[in-house]
């Protein structure tokens, strides 16, 4: 595993891979190499339509957030955590129960592609 | 601590009797601390339902009708001896004494004695097989009686008479029923009222004998018994029961000098204070104002009056608490005929009119009683249909003025009838008699935070009696929950604002086959967590289409996308279905040797199955690929459906089964496997009476009787337990099916969001009688529908396991990195006896690449596969 690299758009896999109003999970380095799990939500009806965080839910203190059900908060896209039901926004990561927030990440659909920027 | 000083300052009260009463009377006084309770009851158990003893004969068990325990009357810190008869009373040293010789002090006295059944002094009336029908030891000596008889006689046509004659029947015996006057039920209805009811018992195959009394009870020339009349005629029977009327036990008030009226009882003043000012008489033995009451209602009003009078509780007016007697209206359902009396039954009243409505074909007589200026309710006798009763009884009670022609109140079709809207009762109004609540009680408890018709249930007690009152009370709730607009919310999500229910209906009726459908029609947003799995099981509902299709997914909770149960370290539950826990050894050594294989911890759960605990998501499919092979199922232990039907192995096996119960739980399991409903869903199916598997505990509970089985549903165990209400009696396997077919679907058609069938019965307006109706009479003209709709379920079920790992489409959701075979680094096991579990946080160690680590744990599921 490389150790420290510059941040970059990179390609995670094809945007078939991804289910509709639902999650699938990634494995990316991060900038000291370590191992890190990313959710990727695809919600085609709401604005940004494709959203990243961390798949770590820090309350369940479990990698599921990819598994939780997606959907929308007084307009806020929201993931609801399998585990204890808690709301994380998509947008910013925020937990709207209680003082958690999650790792929000920039991504993106390039030419069928899905890519991330870390 | 002031304890000793508490002990020292404790008042002793004595309570003697145990009865229906006098339990009440505990469960009042034993809310203030200051007080030392101690119980006498001459019975050998604690108070039982009196009032629903019948229900005996249908199944019901002593434990069944027991109003209370050992355990919470130790709980409540209260003393209680069973066997214990009073024989001595000593006022002036304040003590009594038992049968045993044991001594009590007391300083105040609470006489609870009840009554007992009279016996006209005839000849030949101690002999065996001559009973009485007052206890639970009463109709066990009954139940006994008639295993040797064929004909029974129950002398007495009152209430309870016939209520008698009604057990008897239902025992075998060809029934009769002796009455001196010449109509039944002389006490509560008129002659017309009489003759009509005599009409329907009779063509239910009782024979009713009017104006007899009978001399001498001799020997039988073809049963065992004969009664001869004065009349000079004679009735053969093998059973007699006396059901003649109740006289109070007020034997120790007449040999410890307590004053008594002039045909018995207790004489009590307002406050229920005796002739001596330390003994108080309550309930049946009690004679208030030269009247006993032989209901519970005015039984429970005077405990509660005691139990403030000796607290010297005033009330808000400063006035001291009285009793100031009670409404002795009745409604109740005789051999299934609807039988009703309120007030002045017989127009009596000087000046009264009366109006009366009879209808022979339908077998419906009513008769209002006015007063001499039209203006009020005096008395009404309903017979055959008693559905306006509630409405009658609150004109009287509340002394409401009647509309301008009153006969609109029981004519079949007026135009206008004039309903009494629940607004126009005054907060003054009785809504419960047996606890006494009232509208304003009611309003009350909503002003404290109820929110449901359930909330006010329980805050109020309302209901819990003899459950008359049930849909009066929730129209009162309703009407008040509407005012405030609360307006009874349903709303199940921010997206749309229907319940369960209505979303259901809104599915079937637009044949609405998506979510995103059922999204742009009728909700907003993108929808939640709430609300996609609401729809995801009612379109399961509706149309049965495999969960897992594309429309469907991203609708499903991770249990049901996963097809297992999440556990706390994102590991799954693997849970086969064991058709009502019947296994081969062939298959159980498949269990274990997958389990083994994948390093599975490993449960027997209490549905009778296995649980194994710890796979990750990309192990499922290669999990249940072997277990599919071995001819195994999903066991549905992570979807709102049918769980488990536990079951023991009946006749077959058993000496005491009388029925097979295996084949029938095998059956019904794997009938209902895979049914999406509102929440889980567990059957019991029990063998025999002995009841082994507690399938009165569950939603659906089934036991094998002599001739077929007895249906009882919406039990519950777990957090919340509910006892399941007798639903039906002596099923033959297809009724059985039948029935079964009929309630759960309309409960997966009508129940809420997660809830439970125990919550859905309690808020089922009109309650198990309306299901009843509902599933057995065809109320709602629906069975058809229901039944179709469960044959397309039943017909079109497929194992979701076998359907998904034939589907390489979804196979890939079981990948754990969209990018990567590596697997997820957090979820590590220790060994702990013998079998892996999850480590704990200190205990994990950093590692950052795994490629299949061995397997995985967890525990919270055994629980809510229990539970
Ligand atoms: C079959 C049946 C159906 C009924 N249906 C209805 C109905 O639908 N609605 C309604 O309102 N009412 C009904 N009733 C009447 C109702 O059950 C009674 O009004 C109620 O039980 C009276 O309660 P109690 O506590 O005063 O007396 P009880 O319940 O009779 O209890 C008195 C207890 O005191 C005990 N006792 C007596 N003497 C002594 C002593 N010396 N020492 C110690 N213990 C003693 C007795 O053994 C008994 O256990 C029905 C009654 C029967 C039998
Ligand atoms: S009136 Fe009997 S329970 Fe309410």
């Amino acid at each position: 595993m490389t150790t420290t690299t510059n941040k970059a758009w990179r390609t995670i896999c094809n945007a078939s891979d991804l289910v509709k109003d639902s999650g699938i999970s990634a494995l990316i380095a991060d900038a000291t190499g370590e191992d890190e799990q990313i959710a990727i939500f695809h919600i085609p009806n709401s604005e940004e339509k494709i959203y990243a965080v961390g798949n770590y839910d820090p309350i369940g203190q479990a990698n599921v957030l990819y598994r939780g059900l997606v959907g929308c908060i007084d307009d806020e896209p929201v993931v609801s955590s399998p585990l204890y039901k808690q709301h994380y926004s998509l947008k910013t990561g925020r937990c709207l129960q209680e003082e958690q927030t999650i790792s929000v990440y920039d991504i993106r659909i390039e030419n069928e592609q899905v890519q991330l920027f870390y | 601590m002031n304890t000793d000083k508490q002990l020292l300052t404790k008042t002793n009260i004595v309570v003697v009797g145990n009865g229906m009463v006098g339990h009440h009377f505990v469960e009042e006084m034993a809310k203030n601390p200051n007080y030392q309770i101690t119980v006498l009851s001459a019975e050998s158990r604690l108070a039982y339902d009196r009032v629903h003893l019948s229900e005996y004969f249908g199944g019901k068990t002593a434990d069944d009708l027991a109003m209370t325990t050992p355990e919470h009357y130790e709980e409540l810190g209260v003393n209680f001896k069973t066997n214990a008869k009073v024989i001595l009373i000593d006022k002036i040293v304040q003590y009594v004494t038992t049968e045993n010789g044991e001594t009590y002090h007391y300083d105040k006295l609470i006489l609870a004695t009840g009554s007992y059944p009279f016996v006209p002094p005839i000849p030949g009336k101690d002999q065996d097989h001559c009973l009485v029908y007052r206890t639970i030891d009463d109709l066990e000596d009954i139940a006994n009686s008639a295993k040797v008889s064929k004909v029974g006689v129950v002398i007495g046509g009152g209430l309870l008479g016939l209520e008698a004659a009604n057990a008897i029947k239902q025992l075998g015996l060809q029934t009769h029923v002796v009455e001196f006057a010449p109509q039944l039920m002389g006490v509560q209805i008129d002659g017309g009222g009489g003759r009509l009811l005599r009409e329907k018992i009779e063509d239910l195959g009782v024979k009713v004998h009017t104006s007899k009394a009978t001399n001498v009870i001799e020997k039988g020339d073809t049963s065992r018994y004969k009664l001869c009349f004065n009349d000079g005629s004679e009735l053969e029977t093998d059973l007699i029961l006396f059901s003649a009327g109740i006289r109070p036990y007020d034997n120790l008030a007449r040999e410890f000098e307590l004053t008594l009226g002039e045909r018995g009882g207790i004489v009590v003043n307002n406050q229920c204070q005796t002739s001596d000012e330390n003994i108080y008489a309550i309930g049946e033995c009690a004679l208030w104002n030269n009247f006993i009451f032989g209901l519970v209602a005015p039984g429970y009003a005077m405990a509660k009056v005691v139990a403030k009078h000796i607290d010297g509780i005033t009330g808000e007016n400063g006035d001291i608490a009285e009793f100031t007697g009670a409404d002795m209206s009745t409604k109740l359902k005789l051999m299934g005929v609807e039988v009703g009396s309120i007030g002045d039954a017989h127009g009596k009243t000087a000046g009264s009119l009366t109006y009366t409505y009879e209808n022979q074909p339908e077998g419906v007589y009513k008769k209002i009683v006015v007063s001499a200026d039209k203006k009020a309710l005096l008395g009404a006798v309903l017979i055959g249909d008693t559905s306006e009763y509630d409405t009658l009884l609150q004109y009287m009670l509340n002394a409401i003025e009647l509309p301008e022609s009153p006969e609109g109140l029981i004519l079949p079709m007026a135009a206008d009838k004039p309903t009494l809207g629940v607004d126009a009762l005054p907060e003054s109004a009785t809504i419960c008699s047996c606890h006494n609540v009232t509208k304003g009680d009611i309003i009350a408890s909503i002003d404290a935070g109820a929110t449901t018709v359930g909330d006010v249930k329980s805050c109020t007690k309302a209901g819990s009696g003899c459950g008359g009152c049930a849909a009066l009370v929730k129209s009162v709730a309703d009407n008040e929950f509407e005012k405030r607009g609360v307006e009874v919310k349903k709303d199940i999500c921010e997206h749309f604002a229907y319940s369960r229910r209505e979303i259901f209906d809104i599915v079937s009726v637009e044949k609405i086959k998506t979510f995103d459908e059922l999204l742009e029609k009728h909700g907003k947003g993108l929808g939640c967590e709430i609300c996609k799995p609401v729809a995801g099981s009612v379109l399961a509902s509706v149309w049965n289409d495999y969960i897992l299709k594309k429309p469907h997914l991203s609708l499903q909770d991770t249990n049901d996308t996963y097809l297992g149960n999440m556990q706390k370290d994102g590991t799954y539950s693997v849970v086969p279905r064991i058709a009502g826990g019947e296994i081969t050894p062939d298959k159980l050594i498949v269990l274990g040797e997958v389990a083994n294989k994948y390093n599975l911890y490993t449960k027997i759960t209490g549905g009778a199955r296995v649980d194994l605990f710890g796979a990750r998501v990309e192990q499922l499919p290669p999990i249940w690929k072997e277990l599919v092979d071995a001819g195994f199922e999903t066991g549905h232990a992570y979807g709102k459906s049918l769980r488990t039907v536990k079951s023991c192995v009946g006749s077959t096996w058993c000496r005491y089964g009388v029925q097979d119960s295996m084949s029938m739980a095998i059956d019904l399991e794997n009938r209902y496997k895979g049914l999406r409903a509102p929440h889980k869903i567990k059957f019991g199916v029990s063998g025999c009476t002995r009841e082994c598997a507690e399938a009165q505990g569950k939603d659906i509970g089934i036991i094998a009787t002599d001739n077929g089985w007895n249906l009882y549903v919406a039990g519950n165990g777990g957090m919340k337990p509910r006892h399941a209400d007798l639903f039906a009696t002596d099923l033959d396997d297809e009724t059985l099916v039948k029935y079964v077919d009929r309630i759960l679907m309309f409960y997966v058609q009508t129940g809420d969001r997660l809830q439970r069938t125990s919550v859905w019965m309690d808020n089922l307006e009109g309650g198990l009688a309306y299901l009843q109706d509902v599933v057995m009479k065809d109320s709602l003209g629906i069975t058809d529908v229901l039944e179709t709709q469960m044959a397309s379920i039943v017909g079109s079920y497929q194992c979701e396991w076998k359907t998904t790992i034939e589907d390489p489409e979804a196979l890939k959701r079981f990948k754990p990195f969209v990018n990567s075979d590596k697997g997820d680094s957090n979820i590590q096991f220790v060994t702990e006896r013998e079998q892996i579990r999850p480590a704990r946080g200190q205990e994990k160690i950093e590692v950052t690449l795994i490629d299949t680590i061995e397997n995985d744990t967890e525990t919270a599921d055994a629980l809510a596969e229990e539970a």
